[in-house]
């Protein structure tokens, strides 16, 4: 369970978050969505104690981020951010195996080994595992760092913007993996999603944020809906149900 | 591991060359005949250079790779971030204030220059956000002729100029037992480096990655930068400033084995402890019976080497 109370924060003189509060059942995929500029990256930022807010505070299974100690709560709780720039050259399955550092601090036992193993396979990144990272697409790039976080084999994932630099294959394949690591090693995964149709087809909840403040949160057929994200982007969207999902269209 | 032992012969094949090297005759006959000249000039001079060559090597190159991790460029090593030339301006403060002080005292004063010249480059890189990473070791090459500039002006005036060259030139001739010493506290704090190898990865991973993964990154950036000062102190105060070393030398191991400290730490040491051991020899031959400094020989070496690697990167990137 994250509880996020009337959390604040701004960049010099601007704000970027307004008294925001919010509680994240544990369990499940939840979406944060929302224009540009809207706060969700720093929202992440801020639970992940990437950050420290300016006021109000966040908890995750009631402890709190800016106060616990580092290795216990990067047993809790991952996150990974959108830019990933490497200076050093390490091998896919280095990196992965950085993953494992809360729990080994760099001795990889046979269970740390496994786990790598695992995260490599889960993102199809096995055949790549001894390339480096500054030999591999923008999308297997992608994919190795979301393997570096799985391996964490944290309660909590927390990902900005994943979908990022994948192709429509590999993307679909994220959220389905992600899905399947919340339902079935029942992790609680938070995600920042540009994409409102990946949002509508896999999130158990989605939290629809601007201007620094929370617009709406709630079950995806409570807010996929027209009025609501059409106030949410302002702009027209119409929504469709096609094959059980509500699909959101806003190309034409 | 088949390969690093033979990196390892090949340098100790160096090292024992580097014994019979040089104006006093010293062969393995008179050794073993137990000619006392010969044992003389082998126990004050020859072994002492040797050892200060590999220590010196070595612990640079460590903290040339060192610097670049925890800096996250790839262009960076202590003397084009201000560390070296505050070295070299902290023993000649030290030499001012109290002329009288040992050498460890000395070496700790440059030491605290160091960190300070280090934090100075850091605060500017953060004032001045760089959209190409060439411009931070231009950044810190700037710095690095301005606190040089001070430090020889002040020597100016004290006439100390002497005095400075001897830190600013990278020269072992000068080595004797009983001189070159501190380069074991050196040394060891480069093995200090190669233990907390994987927490300095880590922290090379940036600063929101290393902290998802619990890792107090501030503190280890600092703790590596600390350690880079005190090589760096202690390099310079025993046997001068030694430029592109520790560029080159963690450069070149990067191509082949890649960033992972742990790995890399054996053989960085070992190719900069080779890289001196030639570039000394180098400089004893070449011109016989006079010297020239080693720091002058990887001067030209280096910043050929230099050249290739920039070049080199420009292609990848492009």
């Amino acid at each position: 369970m994250i509880e996020i109370s009337n959390l604040c924060k701004s960049y010099g003189a601007a704000p970027v978050l307004h008294d925001v509060s919010l509680s994240l059942p544990r369990g499940g995929i939840t979406s944060l969505i929302g224009p540009n500029g809207a706060g969700k990256s720093t929202l992440l930022s801020l639970i992940a104690r990437l950050i420290a807010p300016d006021s109000g505070s966040v908890t995750v299974d009631g402890l709190d981020v800016t106060r616990a100690p580092g290795p216990v709560l990067a047993r809790r709780l991952a996150i990974l951010r959108q830019e990933n720039h490497l200076v050093a050259r390490l091998t896919v399955r280095e990196l992965v195996g950085f993953g494992r550092f809360p729990h080994s601090a760099g001795r990889l036992t046979p269970q740390d080994r496994a786990a790598i193993d695992r995260a490599l396979d889960y993102l199809e990144l096995a055949p790549l595992a001894d390339r480096f990272i500054d030999q591999l697409s923008g999308g297997q790039r992608q994919r190795a760092f979301v393997a570096m976080v799985l391996a964490q084999d944290t309660d909590y994932l927390l990902l900005d913007e994943p979908l990022n630099n994948l192709d429509m294959k590999h993307a679909q394949a994220m959220m389905r993996l992600l899905a399947s690591a919340a339902r079935e090693l029942g992790k609680t995964v938070i995600l920042v999603l540009h994409d409102i149709n990946f949002a509508s087809c896999h999130s158990d909840r989605i939290v629809a944020m601007r201007q620094g403040r929370i617009f709406a949160a709630g079950t995806p057929a409570q807010i996929v809906t027209p009025d609501l994200l059409g106030e949410l982007y302002e702009m027209q969207i119409a929504v469709r149900e096609i094959d059980g999902q509500r699909i959101a269209l806003f190309y034409g | 591991m088949s390969r690093l032992a033979a990196a390892v012969a090949l340098t100790a094949g160096l090292a024992l060359a580097s014994l019979f090297v040089g104006m006093s005759h010293v062969s393995l006959r008179g050794i073993l005949a137990g000619q006392e000249l010969d044992w003389l000039v082998l126990v004050e001079s020859r072994l002492p250079r040797m050892l200060a060559l590999l220590l010196s090597g070595a612990s640079m190159a460590i903290a040339g790779l060192l610097t670049q991790i925890v800096i996250r460029n790839r262009f960076v090593e202590p003397a084009n971030t201000g560390t070296m030339e505050s070295a070299g301006l902290g023993l000649l403060v030290m030499t001012l204030v109290a002329p009288g002080a040992p050498v460890i005292a000395k070496m700790a004063a440059g030491a605290g220059f160091a960190m300070a010249g280090t934090a100075l480059f850091l605060a500017i890189l953060r004032r001045v956000p760089l959209r190409d990473p060439m411009l931070v070791p231009l950044v810190g090459i700037l710095l690095s002729g301005v606190i040089y500039a001070g430090t020889a002006f002040v020597a100016y005036r004290f006439d100390l100029i002497q005095t400075v060259l001897a830190w600013t030139q990278g020269d072992l001739s000068g080595v004797l037992r009983g001189r070159y010493e501190l380069l074991w506290l050196g040394a060891a704090m480069a093995a200090l480096a190669w233990l907390a190898a994987d927490r300095f990865t880590v922290a090379g991973l940036g600063r929101d990655i290393a902290s998802s993964l619990g890792l107090a990154h501030g503190r280890v950036v600092a703790l590596g930068l600390a350690i880079v000062a005190l090589v760096t102190a202690v390099v310079v105060v025993t046997v001068g400033m030694i430029p592109f070393l520790g560029l080159i030398v963690p450069n070149i191991v990067s191509l082949a084995l890649g960033d992972n400290m742990r790995r890399a730490v054996p053989w960085v040491a070992v190719s900069g402890a080779a890289l001196v051991l030639a570039c000394d020899i180098l400089g004893r031959v070449i011109r016989a019976p006079y010297e020239v400094p080693l720091g002058t020989v990887l001067g030209v070496l280096g910043s050929g080497v230099f050249l290739v690697l920039i070049l080199r990167s420009r292609d990848r990137a492009a």
